[in-house]
């Protein structure tokens, strides 16, 4: 019997979370905390076989779970990953144990109800990355939100509720002609909810344009691509780090992953003839934020401007069809969980002893912090895309697409690496460097051993994937070469 | 792996490995062990090098991979190793003068609590370089050439609570990536049309990549991708304009000067062009580019150390101005030359900038050459080895310098590529203010009257330096935080207490002066036969020969001491022996000549005080610009267009329309009877205006 690691993955952390809530109020928080760790680890082991037992020759999906549902409407449980989704679900499954050890402390009141609510997410993302039922993908596309909702809504910062609100609405109006669309593909597929059905759907291509943006106004989002960004900044100020670092890490990514799952080989027509849009738009991502991200007093709202100028990478890479380009993007989504996760945890270290996020509150941290400055260094380092961490490896892949696909867009693509670097260490230099700014800077103690150890290991991650990124890119060739293939035969 | 291969491995491998226990345990090791294990680290790489010299002179090269990095697109992307002539040169300069370095620091910083973070760094910066130069693809020379960066810019702002410091590490790392932008998208366009980041697989789809244009733009291919390598250069090797960064660099401690901003990292842009001579030789437009951006920066930036009084700031601009004559020789196709040059400038630049630090050690960190005079006579080693590192920087005959300067002077003498013939003028030009700026500041640091000890001594000296100075240190508070060099004397403020005399500096300071000042005479005359006119080169460096200049040159060469002689008669001698005996005059016989040259010639000596004023534009227009576009962007385009009027817009129609809806439904009965009143009386009276109609019609 073949285990089912994929509902496992889903529903381990799902149920780690319910009983997390048994824990109960604030007097048993050692045990929330410590049922919270130990399923966030399970969480991610299980993962673990999906890589080694991965086959990487396969285009097709793996690890496939099929049960009927809802059977009069042809809904079903369908579980399945490929090169594309199967990196994300284990992502999602290392990051979830991050943000549980990042919380140890910091979070004492409603502890059980923190933990459960990440773990709770982290499951239900999973599931996002692993459906292959539009009616599923749906439900824990939207189910997902929830949780986050509530972190940022109860444990966030003092404007929370407006933020936890901007962030709802926002992202529920999108998805709600995205569901406008499943039901259309449904009819027009001959009453099929299935995914993998949709992709070979015959679309004039009048319909491919509306589902086109259909699906745009969901997934762009939560990308988030210019002009329905704004949210980001304002969800990232609020939300306590735990739930920057998810947001960055992995909420990001699921509107990419749409992109991938369902625009580009549903509507392939309707793709290519709407790239000059997309990745103009992404290149203002990547341009016109990278200017505000400079300008931001706020560490928080740079290093969120920075992960919407990095996902424009993402976007840019989707859209110009060729190998480098996708792979490149999807190798710039992993390497920013990573590294904004790790920015985020950097701001949140720094926040948990100063209570402040304003840059101009620090000054000369390394003074007294002198371990914490240099993890600080490598992933700012690693944002502003330095060969031999994980950020460059995407960002260069993606110039190189981009200047094959075409001289001017790798030439504004390319600006990145002055813009990124400028905003980045401009950031750093003024909190880090510098003589000893005030009294709360004086006062800081260096990284404890729980901080250390969550920060070392992403640093290794960090590192690892920079200077080896190949076992990345090899479970995806397969998969994105048949994506490629796809989009490439025309629907019309 | 054969044994030769563990050995190259072993190069980069042995100080990286030193850099990694002194920067992560150097605390638990303590001091001694930290500055052991790096300098055993690079004696190792050394030693290593030295036999892999040997067995590529027994015509042993290597060109393979190592790893796998990534593939994608039909494209491998490798780490592996390239050693051939112009590799182990490299590896050879590289891990002599760090060694010198490693060494020379135990003296230099046995003072400063970062001990082993340096030590640390410069290990790594060793293996960054070292990876740079044995690169055979560009992804991993790309890597290494950013590696070197990171160092670079951990090193310039190693003194983290200086201002000064971190204003420059950060400005050198943004001017180098604008540089590495060009970088990346000429390795982009080799990676789109040759489908390969291997040198050896460029190199012989090259012919193809002639024929081709890049779409959209419609430009030659080749130049296109040239251009787009040498802006790195620009970047790297401090070329106009991307050279600002470098003076400021030198706020760096003096080991690093010497290592990374005079012998290494800044010629590797130099280095790449050189390896990637196959390409330049297939686009004379490129040539020509870096020909006029070259001489540009030998001739102007020479100009600007003539009125710097920070001694380390005169060697810097020294740099420049010798990284300019390098890059002129790649313009004319003179590798070999420009080579040359690199390797004999790095002996003597890291001789005078370790020869700067031990005044600098003498003088108890007091860098201004207005405050010292007559040093030979308490720093006699650090005084004999200054001199002859100048005499090699000015091309004195049988000096290294004179070899590698005179090849490149001929060299573009010979040149038929547009520019030349201002490249000509320029690197003349230049050996005149060469020869001014660096006896300038060896008359002014070791002879002439005594001026340490006094306090504010300069004060009478050089009065209007010193109100520009006043000025432009104002200027620097007006700009938000911006530094250039003006505040660097307050940080080293240290000096010579009135009455207290310069000393000698420790036998590991003098050591490597000394071990850096005999290839400084020597090297030249012992190198110029096999690398210039000999097979030194040959497979490694291509010359198309429409430019082949050094075959021209080689008519004219009657051996090693036949050309240093006829360097006797020549212009670029008595060019030299004029700036030399100007410098005398000015700074020793009559020092009053240079105040009153102030005076006359006020705009001149503002306009090279304010280096041209390169840093304010670029304070101004860059970084300005970027801060206001990026202030526009977000409060008129995020928050007042897309927050204000998009978001919050359609929130405040939703909201509208329930106001409406709400205050209908208010909930008092006599409202509800006033609106059913109303609506009845309004249905009456279209009933009526109905029955009206009807009855007309009817």
């Amino acid at each position: 019997m073949t285990v089912p690691y994929l509902s496992l993955a889903i529903w381990v952390p799902i149920f780690g979370g319910l009983l997390t809530l048994f824990a109960g109020k604030d007097r048993n928080a050692p045990v929330a905390r410590i049922i919270a760790l130990l399923t966030a680890l399970a969480g991610f082991l299980i993962t673990i076989p999906l890589y080694t037992g991965f086959d990487t020759t396969q285009a097709n999906m793996q690890f496939l779970e099929v049960l009927p549902w809802v059977q009069y409407f042809n809904v079903s449980y369908a579980l399945g990953v490929d090169g594309i989704s199967m990196p994300f679900v284990i992502l999602n499954s290392f990051i979830t144990i991050f943000v549980v050890v990042a919380g140890w402390e910091v979070i004492q009141e409603k502890v059980a109800q923190y933990m459960a609510a990440f773990l709770i997410m982290s499951g239900l993302t999973n599931g996002i990355f692993s459906a292959l039922d539009g009616v599923l993908f749906y439900v824990f596309f939207e189910a997902a939100l929830i949780p986050m909702y509530l972190i940022i809504g109860i444990w966030g910062g003092p404007n929370r509720v407006y933020a936890a609100l901007k962030f709802f609405l926002y992202t529920l109006l999108g998805s709600l002609l995205m569901l406008v669309a499943f039901i259309y593909l449904f009819q027009h597929s001959g009453g099929s909810f299935s995914i993998l059905d949709w992709h070979a759907a015959p679309l004039s291509m009048r319909e491919q344009s509306w589902i086109f943006f259909a699906f745009l106004a969901s997934f762009a989002v939560k990308v988030p691509m210019w002009p329905v960004h704004t949210w980001l900044p304002d969800a990232h100020v609020e939300a306590p780090t735990g739930g920057s670092v998810v947001l960055a890490a992995i909420a990001l990514k699921l509107g990419a992953y749409g992109f991938l799952r369902f625009s580009l080989p549903i509507v392939p027509d309707a793709s290519q003839y709407f790239a000059p849009l997309m990745i103009t738009l992404s290149l203002i991502a990547v341009i016109y934020i990278g200017f505000v991200a400079l300008v931001q007093t706020d560490m928080k709202k740079l290093v969120a401007y920075s992960s919407i100028s990095h996902m424009g990478f993402a976007t840019l890479g989707f859209f110009m069809f060729n190998q480098l380009g996708i792979e490149g993007a999807l190798v710039q989504m992993i390497s920013h969980g990573f590294v904004s996760g790790a920015m985020f945890l950097c701001i949140g270290v720094l926040y948990d002893r100063v209570h402040s996020r304003q840059i101009a509150d620090y000054g000369g941290v390394v003074n007294t912090m002198p371990k914490f400055a240099a993890f600080f260094l490598l992933f700012a380092m690693a944002n502003a895309g330095l060969p031999a961490t994980s950020g460059f490896v995407g960002e260069f892949m993606v110039v190189l697409g981009a200047v094959k696909y075409n001289f001017w867009i790798g030439f504004a693509a390319a600006t990145t690496l002055i813009l990124g670097a400028a905003y980045t260490l401009w950031m750093y230099k003024r909190v880090v460097f510098g003589p000893v700014g005030n009294h709360h800077v004086a006062e800081l103690k260096d990284l404890n051993a729980r901080e250390f150890l969550f920060l070392a290991v992403l640093a290794l991650c960090v590192l690892g994937f920079g200077l080896y990124p190949l076992p990345l890119t090899e479970v995806m060739h397969a998969t994105v070469d048949e994506l490629l293939r796809h989009v490439a035969n025309s629907k019309l | 792996m054969s044994s030769m291969q563990k050995l190259y491995l072993l190069v980069p491998l042995a100080p990286l490995f030193g850099a990694i226990l002194a920067g992560l345990f150097g605390r638990a090791i303590g001091r001694t062990a930290s500055h052991v294990v790096t300098i055993l680290g690079v004696a190792v790489a050394f030693v290593a090098s030295v036999v892999i010299y040997q067995d590529v002179q027994a015509g042993n090269t290597f060109n393979g991979a190592l790893y796998t990095w990534a593939t994608s697109g039909g494209i491998t992307f490798e780490v592996g190793f390239l050693i051939d002539s112009l590799t182990v040169m490299m590896m050879l300069v590289v891990t002599f003068v760090s060694l010198m370095v490693h060494i020379y620091t135990i003296g230099y910083m046995s003072e400063d609590p970062g001990y082993q973070r340096f030590f640390s760094y410069i290990s790594l910066f060793t293996f960054s370089m070292l990876m740079l130069v044995m690169s055979n693809n560009f992804l991993q020379l790309f890597f290494g050439w950013e590696a070197v960066g990171l160092v670079s810019y951990l090193l310039i702002g190693f003194w983290y609570t200086r201002p000064t410091a971190i204003y420059a590490n950060l400005k050198a790392f943004l001017v180098n990536r604008v540089g590495d932008f060009g970088f990346l998208l000429g390795i982009g366009l080799i990676a789109a049309y040759a489908g390969t980041l291997n040198y050896a697989e460029v190199f012989a789809k090259a012919p193809e990549l002639l024929q081709m244009t890049v779409p959209a733009t419609g430009w030659p291919l080749v130049t296109a991708i040239c251009i787009g390598l040498f802006v790195g250069a620009m970047g790297k090797s401090a070329q106009v304009p991307l050279h600002v960064w470098l003076p400021d660099s030198m706020e760096g401690p003096t080991p690093i000067s010497a290592l990374i901003h005079a012998a290494t990292m800044v010629t590797a842009g130099i280095f790449m062009v050189a390896r990637m001579s196959p390409l330049f030789e297939l686009s004379e437009t490129a040539l020509s580019f870096v020909l006029v951006i070259g001489a540009t920066t030998a001739l102007f930036m020479g100009f600007l150390g003539i009125v710097q009084n920070d001694i380390k700031r005169v060697v810097a601009y020294s740099t420049l101005s010798q990284l300019g004559y390098m890059t002129v020789a790649l313009g004319v196709s003179a590798y070999s030359a420009a080579v040359f040059h690199l390797m004999t400038h790095a002996f003597f630049k890291a001789l005078l900038f370790l020869g700067a630090g031990s005044v600098i050690i003498g003088m108890h960190h007091d860098q201004d050459m207005r405050n010292m005079g007559g040093l030979w006579k308490y720093m006699p080693i650090t005084w004999i080895t200054s001199l002859l590192g100048s005499l090699a920087l000015i091309g004195f005959p049988f000096f290294a310098g004179f070899y590698s300067k005179d090849s490149i002077i001929m060299a573009v003498h010979f040149s038929n590529i547009p520019g030349a013939t201002y490249a000509y003028i320029c690197v003349l030009a230049g050996v005149f203010v060469t020869a001014f700026y660096s006896f300038r500041m060896y008359f002014l640091v070791f002879h002439g009257e005594e001026r340490f000890g006094k306090a504010h001594a300069h004060d009478a000296h050089d009065e209007h330096a010193h109100d520009t100075h006043a000025e432009a240190h104002d200027h620097g508070h007006d700009s938000h935080d911006a530094h250039g060099d003006d505040h660097s004397h307050d940080d080293h403020h240290h000096g010579l207490a009135p009455g207290q005399k310069p000393h000698e500096s420790p036998w590991v300071v003098t050591l490597p002066l000394v071990l850096l000042a005999i290839p400084s005479v020597i090297i030249g005359a012992l190198t110029i036969n096999p690398m210039l006119f000999g097979e030194w080169f040959a497979g490694v460096i291509h010359v198309a020969e429409a430019h082949d200049v050094i075959a021209e040159f080689a008519k004219e060469y009657h051996g090693v001491v036949g050309l240093a002689l006829h360097g006797f008669v020549t212009l670029p001698f008595w060019l030299a022996m004029a700036g030399v005996g100007t410098a005398w005059f000015f700074y020793l016989k009559r020092p009053e000549i240079p105040a009153w040259f102030g005076r006359r010639f006020a705009f001149v000596y503002r306009l090279l005080d304010n280096k041209y004023y390169f840093d304010r534009f670029n304070e101004v227009f860059f970084a300005g610009g970027s801060r206001l576009l990026g202030r526009f962007f977000w409060r008129a385009g995020d928050q007042a267009i897309i927050d204000g009027v998009a978001v919050n817009g359609s929130a405040r129609l939703v909201g509208g329309i329930a106001q409406l809806t709400r205050w209908l439904q208010s909930g008092y009965v006599y409202q509800y009877a006033f609106w059913i009143i109303f609506g009845v009386m309004v249905l009456l009276w279209m009933w009526r205006m109905d029955f009206q109609a009807g009855a007309i019609g009817g």
